[in-house]
């Protein structure tokens, strides 16, 4: 029969597919769960396949990878889990699929307040939020994030959406310094200041601010890199030469800082491999590449920042705990939510 | 049709095999519910209070334009190519289908990049009129509810396109012949006769629309629309609740339950079938000037909003990169993708014939209940959807490792999620309702006096399945295999989430390159999503238009003999 035929010939290529993709347990590999980009972390296993002989396989995605370390359990082929935010971070630990990383070599490289105080996880580099604010209509060559609810920003302002984890973040620490009470007040006149509603990116925001839909915009500091060195999309050039970067609360208490790291997983079966990889990302070494090629700020003391990301200015980050960040997030995301942030200012 | 009380042992098979696939395919909507019963906190008091009665009209609103263009769209380019002669109309027949291929979250991004301050359009506008800023002019803001409207509809009426036309193919010729002989004339043909007879056709296509419109988070979230999805996916990620966006997830599904359940009450009483099984096509309405030139505009402009437009920006993009073709990479992802989506779509609609010829033999209740429930599983949000996956197939996994430790002394691992076994077992519970839709339709238009005919002339159950009922839903049959292998191809979520690793389909392809905010770099592999798409879609609307033209043609050779 046709369709016995057809049934046949699909098991066999499942199990064709099967034998090709199942992971081999050799001893040289580590295996990663990220939900950081390969893109971005590719030189860096590079380095380290390099360096140690250890083999890298990565599975990347944006959500929910904490869940599936828990469903798998005791079998979990994953032995680290890359985050891009301290959210991520906590939540996995809360999830309780971490054990705490005992190296020493971690722990002088890392200052403590990059670190998880039990060990559950490692900080790998700080990301800040910062204003990009453009060249042709924005005198003022300071700003705070307490201002961007200044009525003088009305109608000039474009941001992402409030409930992306970056934006929550920022938010969440609001919280912490201020309070929820003044953090909604806040959140209210940013809204209302807002030049349209938040979509898109955070380059889409500095496109914004070049076609001049808008003055000022929220983002991290590496897509200004990303966007002057992209050679493909030449255009893109000119959105980064349209603003400067301003460094929010440098005369106070700093700019808001987010961390990406990593944790080792509860029942990871390459352990000393998973560790031998968390001790390589924690070294001078990969900390440039981190600076370097992705113009993230190391969070190893002694790794300089790149040429590029010091031209943009000094960053002085906020010493905000980041489990006092971890802890607000789901005020700030209620907060977002009551204030209808995302609905974009009142017409 | 026989009683249940009375099964014979083939039937018993059907009724068997039905129960046992229903069953696998809920496992993943009963995990959903466990997690579901764990405490939530306070989660609700803040859904309820300041996110559900925003989310839920915007959910309603953009579920009611989805809906009202697919159906305007899906439907009178279906009536025109299948009932009327003019120019281009044996083109449009299969080219209508053409946006299928294009996902949600490929259009949302190419129609921003189209629609922007620096694209064409815009630049086009400042130039005519010597506009410096935008704040020099008014534009329509592509990154809103109505443009979330407009893209998701251009690319979701051909659901629409590809069931009602294929009703209208096999509504029996005598009846619309009938009606025009009687006088009536070619519009009173159309509403009052075609319409609806097709309407459970549309009916199915709306509602593969409008489920994937409900759990898209793609486009919405390019577009800030805050639907309910959005919500489950903050209630998961920023608060930290992976119970109470469960909850809520079922709670958007009990809504689509509903509006199924209201539809088919509408029509409980109604009888949709032929009464006779002869396939004729009717005498088509030949047009001539502008009703010709109408009738080629009309079908012409889904076709270039749905893929023309957005595809030629894309291959503008993806020609600064063609060298990207020749890497590994793209070549690997394309052979995952397509022996994935073919093996999954294989399969699916292998099952859903079991269930709908099973539910044809013994409408029990049990089944009945079992075989809605596991076809609604489309409308939860993808990833709430893989996690629910994941549960059963690592307890599984799990339970056959600590056997196999137990009895011979070492484990298998995960067997399942380890391979790709579990990316086919999650298309087939996510896209079950696609092709189920279709095949049950087709049943529901073969009479059932045949299956009546065929047992008492000796054949059992299964021998009239393969003798009678598969020719027949041939064209049916493919049309279901083309919707499920079409949408694994573009399945973005479950993928991401369970595939192995080191393991890239052209999907997670787009997706890593979006999520670095490269949608440049995502161009090429969106492409080949796209053309990828195209070639079944093409071919499959080809051969299912020939059945009906072979099929004249041979009545027309037997009528000259």
């Amino acid at each position: 029969m046709r369709y016995t035929m057809r049934a046949i010939l699909s098991a066999a290529t499942l199990a064709g597919i099967a034998s090709t993709s199942a992971p081999a347990f050799a001893a040289d590999e580590v295996n990663i769960y990220s939900y950081r980009q390969p893109f971005l972390i590719q030189p860096l296993l590079d380095a380290f396949t390099a360096e140690t002989g250890v083999k890298t396989n990565v599975v990347f995605a944006s959500k929910g990878l904490g869940e599936r370390i828990a469903a798998e359990g005791e079998n979990s082929p994953a032995d680290v889990l890359l985050t891009v935010d301290i959210g991520r971070l906590d939540g996995a630990k809360q999830l309780g699929v971490t054990q705490p990383v005992n190296s020493d070599v971690v722990t002088e490289n890392i200052p403590s307040q990059f670190r998880d105080p039990e060990g559950h996880w490692v900080g790998l580099t700080n990301r800040a939020r910062v204003i990009y604010a453009s060249r042709d209509r924005v005198d003022q060559d300071s700003i705070t994030y307490e201002e961007l609810s200044d009525p003088k920003w009305k109608g000039r302002l474009c941001t992402r959406s409030g409930q992306h984890v970056y934006t929550i973040g920022l938010i969440a620490s609001m919280v912490a310094h201020h309070g929820a009470e003044e953090t909604e007040e806040w959140l209210a006149g940013v809204r209302d200041n807002l030049a349209r509603k938040p979509a898109g990116n955070d380059r889409a925001q500095v496109k914004a601010i070049y076609a001049g839909e808008c003055d000022i915009s929220l983002g991290n500091t590496y897509y200004m890199g990303k966007m002057e060195t992209n050679d493909k999309e030449p255009e893109q050039k000119e959105w980064a030469k349209s603003v400067r970067i301003l460094f929010p609360n440098s005369d106070d208490r700093g700019s808001h800082v987010n961390l990406a790291g990593i944790v080792l997983t509860k029942h990871a079966p390459n352990k000393d491999n998973a560790v031998k990889l968390i001790e390589f990302l924690t070294s001078a070494k990969a900390q440039e590449i981190y600076a370097e090629t992705n113009f993230e700020y190391p969070v190893t003391p002694g790794v300089a920042v790149s040429e590029r990301v010091q031209s943009w200015g000094e960053l002085k980050p906020d010493s905000l705990s980041l489990s006092d960040i971890a802890e607000n997030r789901k005020t700030a995301s209620e907060l977002v939510d009551k204030v209808g942030f995302d609905d974009g200012p009142a017409s | 049709m026989p009683r249940p009380l009375h099964m014979t042992n083939a039937e018993r098979f059907w009724q068997s095999g039905a129960i046992l696939i229903a069953v696998l395919v809920l496992f993943p909507l009963l995990a959903i519910l466990w997690i579901a019963m764990s405490p939530t906190g306070d989660v609700w008091e803040h859904l309820i209070n300041t996110v559900l009665p925003r989310s839920l009209r915007t959910t309603l609103l953009l579920m009611a334009g989805v809906g009202f263009f697919t159906t305007v769209v899906g439907v009178g380019t279906a009536w025109l190519t299948t009932m009327c002669r003019f120019p281009g109309q044996r083109i449009f027949d299969w080219a209508l289908l053409i946006p299928l291929a294009v996902p949600t979250y490929i259009i949302a991004f190419a129609y921003v990049e189209v629609l922007d301050y620096t694209g064409p359009v815009q630049s086009g506008l400042r130039a005519l009129f010597g506009f410096k800023t935008s704040r020099d002019y008014w534009f329509p803001e592509i990154r809103s509810l109505g443009g979330a409207i407009f893209v998701m509809s251009a690319v979701l009426y051909p659901y629409v396109y590809l069931t009602t036309r294929a009703s209208f193919l096999v509504q029996s010729a005598s009846v619309l012949d009938v009606s025009r002989t009687l006088g009536a004339s070619p519009w009173r043909v159309f509403l009052r006769i075609a319409l609806p007879l097709s309407r459970p056709a549309a009916a199915v296509g709306v509602s593969l629309a409008l489920m994937e419109c409900l759990n898209d988070i793609g486009a919405v979230t390019f577009f800030g629309v805050k639907t309910l999805t959005f919500s489950v996916y903050d209630t998961w990620l920023n608060r930290s609740s992976l119970s109470g966006a469960a909850q809520l997830a079922l709670a958007m599904l009990l809504m689509v339950f509903l509006l199924l359940w209201l539809e088919r009450f509408g029509r409980r009483k109604q009888r949709f079938d032929n009464g006779n099984a002869k396939q004729r096509h009717p005498a088509r309405f030949t047009l001539t000037g502008w009703r010709a030139g109408g009738a080629f505009v009309l079908c012409l402009l889904p076709i270039a909003l749905g893929f023309l437009i957005p595809a030629s920006l894309l291959a503008d993009r993806a020609s600064r990169r063609l060298d990207d073709l020749w890497a590994g990479p793209l070549a690997g992802a394309i052979w995952n993708s397509l022996s994935l989506a073919t093996i999954a779509a294989v399969l699916t609609v292998l099952l859903s014939l079991s269930l709908a010829y099973a539910l044809r033999l013994n409408k029990t209740p049990v089944l009945m209940l079992g075989v809605r429930l596991a076809s609604v599983g489309y409308a939860i949000p993808g990833t709430v959807l893989a996690v629910g996956i994941l549960v059963p197939m690592a307890a599984f996994d799990n339970f056959i490792d600590a056997q196999m430790k137990a009895a011979f002394g070492f484990g298998t691992g995960l067997l399942l999620l380890g391979s790709g076994v579990g990316l086919v077992y999650a298309y087939m519970v996510r896209f079950l309702a696609v092709s189920y839709g279709q095949v049950e339709g087709g049943f529901g238009k073969i009479s059932t006096h045949l299956d009546m005919a065929s047992r008492t002339l000796g054949r059992d159950a299964s021998q009239t399945l393969g003798q009678i009922h598969l020719p027949l839903l041939r064209p049916v049959l493919l049309s279901a295999l083309l919707l499920t292998f079409v949408d694994c191809m573009k399945e973005l979520p479950a993928t991401i989430l369970l595939r192995p690793f080191n393991f890239e389909t052209l999907a997670t392809t787009v997706f890593e390159a979006a999520s670095r905010e490269a949608f440049e770099e995502a161009a090429l592999p969106s492409l080949a999503i796209v053309i990828v798409g195209l070639l079944p879609v093409v071919y499959l609307a080809r051969t299912s238009a020939e059945s009906f033209r072979t099929k004249r043609s041979s009545r027309k050779r037997s009528l000259a003999a």
